[in-house]
């Protein structure tokens, strides 16, 4: 999203001006299959919105009724309060968790090269996998605190809507921790070493240390991370569907399970699709906050965003 | 974060004037905090793991009657017989078809693209073609589903796994693109122009200069690629329909939903599913971190 501009200055000599029309041609496979099932869709939303269509019969012109359908369902407020949680909570954990997790395997000590290698497991199981785990540990009646007798874990946490909303958040840090503690790895281990002494030679403790250098230092690297998270959590899908399908009720029905509801379970598309786009909206205009945020030199720092 | 770290604030730290020894030894072997989350988070995340390889091993009716966290009493394949048999074989091979179908032909078409934009820098088209690749990275999967069946509908592909193919490949260009490039502007504008003074053109120096000399960012975008579309969910929850077009991971849910009690048989369906990107880790561990964080690596 960012690198637009990144394109090296250098590049623009005169040789290369000339020939730029004898490699376009090769941007196109990739341009017509991304146009096509990526671009195409994103604007097809837009107009899907404007329509009514039950997911098989015909398309119908359908103006701005579902659209205040929608604004006028209290669903949508509850749809988004509930997506707000998940953000705010698993940025809440996962950010100091990481951040933390993250000097730590900035040490070059063998052990933690160790560690690391298991906190990247969760990396690699699917999100159907982790939630269907999950759903068979914290089962009441089968689960882990059913196993092993302990009345503090034998809870029916997938059917309160607090509790419910509480395993979410923490499989989601469980899931994502180590991805973002990865980004702060290498964020640390860029931090000169002579700020380090420096602050040694002043006598500054590690905790001081930790405020006064790493942090500061890892200003950027907060807010990519954070944008990730925040952004990525819109698109949590995978797992709350099958963990808890937006339950009990609709405790855990965040807006991207809410447009499948409505769109895939309901055959509403014309409401789902008014969902996609509130979707597309709210990730865009919290990316946008978050780079203002980071002012403007955060460009070259959130490759990747 | 400043509530756990407070306690340590208060305790001045002593060692500080009496030890001058090396700065990173003795700032690490401080960190109290973060040794002490090192080992907690070990603990989280290695005893759910140890947990679901134990139980795929028990018998269902030893499960209920033992300690989850023991060693099976009787170790049992019958498990993994139950979930082999219902037809998870050939949810594999589907898997493999989407991966590699998606990977192999994401890549390539990325990287072309990502070789134009490099060395077409400074044209207008290209500037604009990149900006829309740019601009995919911010479109969420979800909120392009809706439209996405409709076109696969119209183009008679729903429940096949070129339905689950196509979408996938547009999905991963952007983010291919995006790393591909700040790769192929690595490579030195020397070697470009000494071949270009043998007369090679543009397609030759694509495949015999760049690719071999952007390997190892081939490797780490195509590891992203297929990791995400293997452990990908809503396309075939979505454009597939039929249980013999299922990918694994709807297929785990659809196994839960039918052996729900049957924890032992879930779980196992939950490694043998796994397995083979453990493996993959196990052999390309340092790629495969980095493949999961790409576009960071640069």
């Amino acid at each position: 999203m960012t690198s637009v501009e990144q394109r090296p200055l250098t590049a623009l000599t005169s040789s290369h001006v000339g020939r730029s029309g004898s490699v376009a041609w090769m941007t196109l496979p990739a341009l017509a299959v991304f146009v096509l099932f990526g671009l195409l869709p994103l604007l097809g939303v837009l107009g899907l919105s404007f329509t009514r269509w039950d997911g098989l019969g015909a398309i119908h012109a359908a103006g701005a009724s579902n659209w205040r359908t929608v604004l006028s369902d209290p669903g949508l407020p509850h749809a988004l309060w509930v997506t707000f949680l998940v953000m705010l909570l698993s940025w809440a954990v996962q950010t100091p968790a990481a951040l933390l997790l993250g000097v730590f395997m900035a040490g070059h000590q063998r052990y933690r090269a160790l560690l690391a290698v298991f906190y990247f497991i969760p990396l690699l199981l699917s999100s159907a996998a982790i939630a269907i785990t999950y759903k068979a540990l914290l089962d009441p009646n089968f689960g882990l605190g059913a196993g092993l007798h302990l009345s503090l874990l034998t809870q029916d946490w997938l059917g309160r809507p607090a509790l419910a909303l509480g395993v979410i958040v923490f499989v989601v840090s469980w899931q994502f921790i180590p991805f973002h503690s990865l980004i702060y790895q290498g964020a640390v281990r860029q931090i000169p070493a002579s700020m380090y002494e420096a602050a040694a030679l002043d006598g500054a403790g590690r905790v001081r240390t930790f405020f006064y250098i790493t942090l500061p230092q890892l200003k950027y690297t907060v807010i990519t991370s954070s944008t990730l998270m925040v952004v990525g959590s819109l698109t949590f899908f995978d797992l709350i569907f099958v963990l808890t399908a937006g339950g009990p009720g609709d405790a855990t029905r965040v807006l991207a399970l809410d447009m499948y509801i409505r769109g895939f379970q309901a055959n509403l598309m014309g409401p789902a699709s008014v969902i996609a786009v509130i979707l597309v909206l709210v990730g865009l205009a919290l990316a946008l906050l978050l780079r203002r945020l980071g002012g403007s030199t955060t460009a070259s720092q959130m490759e990747g965003a | 974060m400043a509530t756990t770290l407070s306690p340590r604030t208060e305790t001045p730290t002593q060692p500080t004037a009496r030890k001058p020894g090396r700065r990173g030894r003795r700032l690490e072997r401080r960190n109290w905090l973060g040794s002490v989350m090192g080992w907690f988070w070990l603990a989280v995340v290695v005893i759910p793991l140890y947990w679901i390889v134990v139980t795929s091993f028990k018998e269902q009716s030893d499960y209920f009657a033992q300690n989850p966290l023991a060693p099976p009493q009787q170790w049992t394949l019958d498990n993994y017989r139950l979930v082999v048999e219902s037809d998870f074989p050939r949810y594999f091979l589907n898997s493999v078809v989407v991966a590699a179908g998606t990977t192999v032909p994401a890549v390539l078409v990325a990287f072309m693209a990502a070789y134009a934009i490099v060395r077409g820098a400074g044209s207008r088209l290209l500037a604009v073609v990149n900006g829309l690749f740019m601009m995919g990275l911010a479109i969420p999967l979800q909120a392009a589903i809706i439209p996405i069946y409709l076109l696969i509908i119209k183009l008679h592909l729903y429940d096949s796994l070129a339905a689950i193919v196509l979408p996938s490949i547009a999905f991963a260009i952007p983010l291919s693109v995006l790393v591909l490039a700040n790769f192929v502007r690595d490579v030195p504008r020397d070697l470009f122009e000494s071949m270009r003074v043998d007369g090679a053109g543009e397609w030759t120096m694509l495949w015999r200069l760049a690719f071999p000399l952007t390997r190892p960012a081939l490797v780490t975008v195509s590891i992203y690629t297929g990791l995400t579309v293997w452990n990908g969910f809503l396309l075939p929850l979505i454009l597939t329909q039929s249980p013999d077009k299922r990918t694994l991971p709807l297929a785990l849910w659809t196994f839960q939903g039918q052996y729900s009690v049957n924890v032992p048989a879930v779980l196992a369906s939950v490694v043998l599913t796994t397995l083979p990107i453990v493996v993959l880790y196990a052999v390309g561990r340092r790629q495969l971190v980095g493949g999961l964080s790409a576009g960071f690596s640069k």
